[in-house]
């Protein structure tokens, strides 16, 4: 494919782009190009700029310097709509539909065809159907949207976008909330796009994916462009270190920094005792035992059961079977506050809608746990929130180091390493993190694997759950294998114990 | 200068300056002053005891927005105050003791935080919407002043229950004196306490406050038990300005113009951030509004439409869309010097 490169003018020319926010300038003089026929990565950490290039050609933004050419002509988008007429559609990382509709009023969403002014429902769904069949996609049009995995919700976004006929296609962090197969079956789509002459712009911070995609792919750091490049010829280890500007040092380290064969006396009472403990329609009744200083890793597939796990650990959801212990008393988690009392922290896994509080600051944010927990009248006096604060940010290297700054400003990482110091300044016993590495640049999390092999290591009882296995491995001291909404297997983690082990215990569903 | 202008305030208290200067050139006395019989005296007076009710109701109103909620229900809870404590001083052997008018107004304020309380019960522990919860009690509200009243309007004559409403101490209304020390404990209690912080938590991200172990629920059933009570206060001062107990009358609207000067004063109606001085900046423009339009001899017939113009004027000076458009035309204009240099 890098072949077009050559023989064809590119569809879109993006010069010397530069966009200004009030006291910050968040692209410098960044250039893109995009091939008619090609997946082109766009890469760089968090806050290195993807989002904000992305919204400049889709005229979310509009630009203060450079130039935006689509099939050779210069444009300057004032809005959304304008980008769409020139031939640009985008499907943002958190689905954009209307999950009450069917498929088919989702995909021909404002372009229905009609009869004597009114729409032709039947025409509606017979197009939808073409638009899905030339995607090779099999989703019944007439069914509704919300009955559908979030992959094929995905998926039916990409068709939305098809049915305008783009020349080109935005895909922000597509995958990050698909499992392997539905990774795969994104992958066919585009491909089959892309084989039809679409210029398809992928954003992932899976450096695997990217790989298996991409035909090139642009690097951003700082707001700033690092260089274009082409896939096939680019070593994995230079481009992570060209995205985070520093060697892989930080990344090394971290291999040594889990001691895997340190033992927990498992002898002594755990930190928290679960006895089948369950909930109908969430998880089935399990048995899970938490050890103080302990990494204890739950691995499976998406919708495995690994987050109701650590929702009714967390007291998120109320159990309606088993029972709790912590220090071997009696503990009933019987909703968050009674967990977080008890020296629980929780970390959800969608951090925009059951973490971040974006309107207040970061120094709010932070405090705001350990807040809730003292009641409204005995407010945190204020040189103690100054002192919490300045710690955390410090210690998480949280950026930018304004706690006035509202959160939502930040980017992904810097939300999550806030939402992190919430819990620390909890001083929790068990700290609970579904997913804390999910959507973030491979610096962040680094650093958020340090920290919680740090944590364990100054004897705090981590439960960790990630999607990437290798992650979970480096971490972990004992594994709990999830599988079907049910714990299909335990495993104390070791030197013999890889990705293949506990893949293979998923696949079987523990029964060898 | 564009620190200023940016501050959230800036417009709506440049409406305000807008609307007094637009009176003081119709009627150049406006802002006099003058000390009558020991009170001060003067339409800037009029309107600091005009706005004292709205004021309350607001102050309620602004808490409960700021949690995303909404009370509809602070007339019908004004029209039950003033109809409890009227009734109570007309019934009573001694209508003008204080002891009666004490307990007059003990039994009216409680009765109303009950009011506020049931609210918050519908709204935070059955789960039902605000608006639909709240309008149950602006309904049956009424309904349960006319019961008081028995549906004739009581007239009563008290003279310590009118020094509520009429009466001066220190020079200033006391009306105003009541509203002004009922703002200034909502601030302390918001802003020196974790309260004002915890209603922006759950008001901007009710999930993620239920996990971070915020009480929610409790939260929710103060806001809209204060408002209550505020509301219950607004009644009693009402009723003494006028010293007669109208069920269907006392307090008509002023839901409407309480939510609207929360919104003037830059409170979303979706909840989060709240400002209690922007409040009280958006009832003060309501209250001069209300008292340009007679002053200025407007016809009664099209003062809602005037009240409008300025509303929609305060409210686009206010859109964070207005101002991005502003914003991003005054960076272009910036822009494009350089660009020639360049």
């Amino acid at each position: 494919m890098t072949s077009s490169e050559t023989a064809e003018r590119p569809v879109v020319e993006m010069t010397g782009i530069s966009i200004e926010f009030p006291g910050v300038k968040a692209l410098d003089q960044v250039d893109l190009r995009l091939f008619p026929g090609e997946v082109h990565a766009l890469m760089g950490e968090n806050g290195a700029g993807k989002s904000t290039l992305i919204k400049a050609l889709t005229g979310v933004y509009g630009i203060d310097a450079g130039e935006i050419l689509v099939d050779g002509r210069s444009h300057r988008f004032s809005g959304p709509g304008e980008s769409q007429d020139a031939g640009i559609a985008t499907v943002y990382q958190e689905v954009n539909l209307c999950e009450n509709l069917t498929v088919a009023e989702n995909i021909m969403l404002g372009n229905e065809p009609r009869r004597l002014g009114a729409i032709d429902w039947r025409a509606t769904r017979r197009e939808a159907a073409r638009h899905l069949a030339t995607m090779g996609l099999d989703i019944d049009p007439a069914s509704s949207l919300g009955a559908h995995s979030i992959a094929l919700q995905q998926l039916v976004a990409i068709s939305r976008a098809m049915v305008v006929e783009a020349k080109v296609l935005i895909l922000d962090e597509p995958t990050s909330s698909l499992d392997a197969g539905e990774v795969a079956q994104l992958f066919a789509v585009m491909r089959r796009l892309r084989d039809e002459g679409v210029a398809i712009l992928f954003v992932s911070h899976f450096i695997e994916q990217v790989y298996e995609i991409s035909d090139r792919m642009t690097v951003l750091r700082n707001g700033r462009l690092v260089g274009e490049y082409a896939t096939a010829t680019t070593d994995r280890v230079e481009l992570v270190s060209t995205m985070i500007g520093r060697s892989m040092e930080v990344l090394e380290d971290l291999h040594v920094s889990t001691d895997r064969t340190v033992e927990i006396e498992r002898g002594s009472t755990p930190y928290l005792q679960a006895v089948g403990l369950g909930r109908k329609g969430s998880v089935q009744p399990f048995d899970l035992d938490v050890y103080s200083g302990e990494v204890v890793g739950l691995a499976g597939l998406l919708g495995s059961g690994r987050t109701e796990v650590a929702r009714l650990l967390a007291g998120a959801d109320r159990a309606d079977s088993g029972t709790t212990r912590i220090k071997d008393a009696p503990a009933p988690l019987r909703n968050p506050r009674a967990a977080i009392s008890r020296g629980i922290a929780f970390s959800s896994e969608d951090r925009k809608a059951e973490g971040v509080v974006g309107d207040l600051t970061v120094r709010e944010n932070i405090v705001l746990g350990l807040q809730a927990g003292r009641g409204w009248m005995r407010r945190l006096p204020g040189r103690q929130v100054d002192e919490i604060v300045d710690k955390y940010v410090a210690a998480l290297n949280i950026r930018p180091a304004d706690p006035d700054a509202l959160l939502r400003n930040l980017s992904g990482g810097n939300q999550q390493k806030v939402l992190l110091a919430r819990w620390l300044a909890t001083a929790p016993e068990l700290l609970i993190l579904d997913e804390p590495t999910r959507g973030i640049d491979v610096g962040a999390k680094a650093e958020i694997q340090k920290l919680v092999a740090e944590l364990a290591g100054e004897g705090m009882a981590v439960v960790f759950i990630s999607a990437e296995l290798e992650e979970v491995l480096r971490l972990s001291h004992r594994i709990a294998v999830m599988r079907d909404r049910a714990k299909v297997a335990e495993i104390v983690n070791g030197e013999d114990v890889g990705v293949d082990e506990v893949v293979g215990l998923i696949a079987s569903g523990g029964d060898h | 200068m564009r620190e200023i202008t940016r501050h959230a305030l800036f417009w709506p208290v440049a409406a305000l300056i807008a609307l007094l200067v637009a009176n003081t050139v119709y009627r150049p006395d406006f802002l006099a002053v003058t000390v009558l019989d020991g009170h001060l005296f003067g339409a800037p007076i009029d309107i600091l005891r005009n706005a004292a009710p709205l004021m309350l109701v607001a102050l309620g109103m602004t808490l409960v927005i700021a949690t995303r909620g909404i009370d509809l229900s602070v007339g019908a809870v004004v029209a039950i105050s003033g109809a409890l404590s009227l009734s109570f001083i007309a019934t009573s052997p001694d209508p003008g003791s204080v002891s009666t008018v004490l307990l007059a107004i003990a039994i009216a304020l409680g009765v109303s935080l009950v009011l506020g309380v049931w609210n918050g019960f519908l709204v935070s522990v059955v789960g039902i919407q605000p608006i639909i919860a709240t309008l149950i009690l602006m309904t049956a509200g009424r309904g349960i002043a006319m019961l008081i009243t028995e549906g004739q309007i009581t007239t009563v004559t008290s003279a310590p229950f009118k020094t509520l409403g009429s009466g001066f101490w220190l020079g200033l209304p006391v009306a105003t004196l009541v509203a002004g020390g009922v703002f200034l404990l909502v601030a302390l209690l918001t802003r020196r306490t974790a309260l004002g912080m915890l209603v922006e938590s759950v008001g901007i991200n009710p999930a993620a406050s239920r996990l971070a172990g915020v009480k929610a629920r409790t939260i929710v059933w103060t806001v809209f038990a204060l408002s209550g009570l505020f509301s219950g206060l607004a009644g009693l001062i009402l009723a003494s300005n006028v010293m007669a107990a109208d069920a269907n009358n006392a307090g008509l609207f002023i839901e409407l113009d309480a939510i609207l000067a929360v919104v003037i004063g830059g409170t979303s109606l979706q909840g989060g951030k709240f400002s209690l001085s922007g409040t009280l900046v958006g009832v003060l423009i309501i209250t001069t509004l209300t008292l340009t339009v007679t002053i200025v001899g407007i016809s009664p017939l099209v003062t809602p439409l005037f009240k409008a113009l300025v509303v929609i004027a305060v409210t686009l000076l206010q859109s964070p869309r207005i101002r991005e458009t502003f914003a991003a035309r005054a960076r272009q204009r910036a822009a494009r010097p350089e660009e020639v240099a360049a």
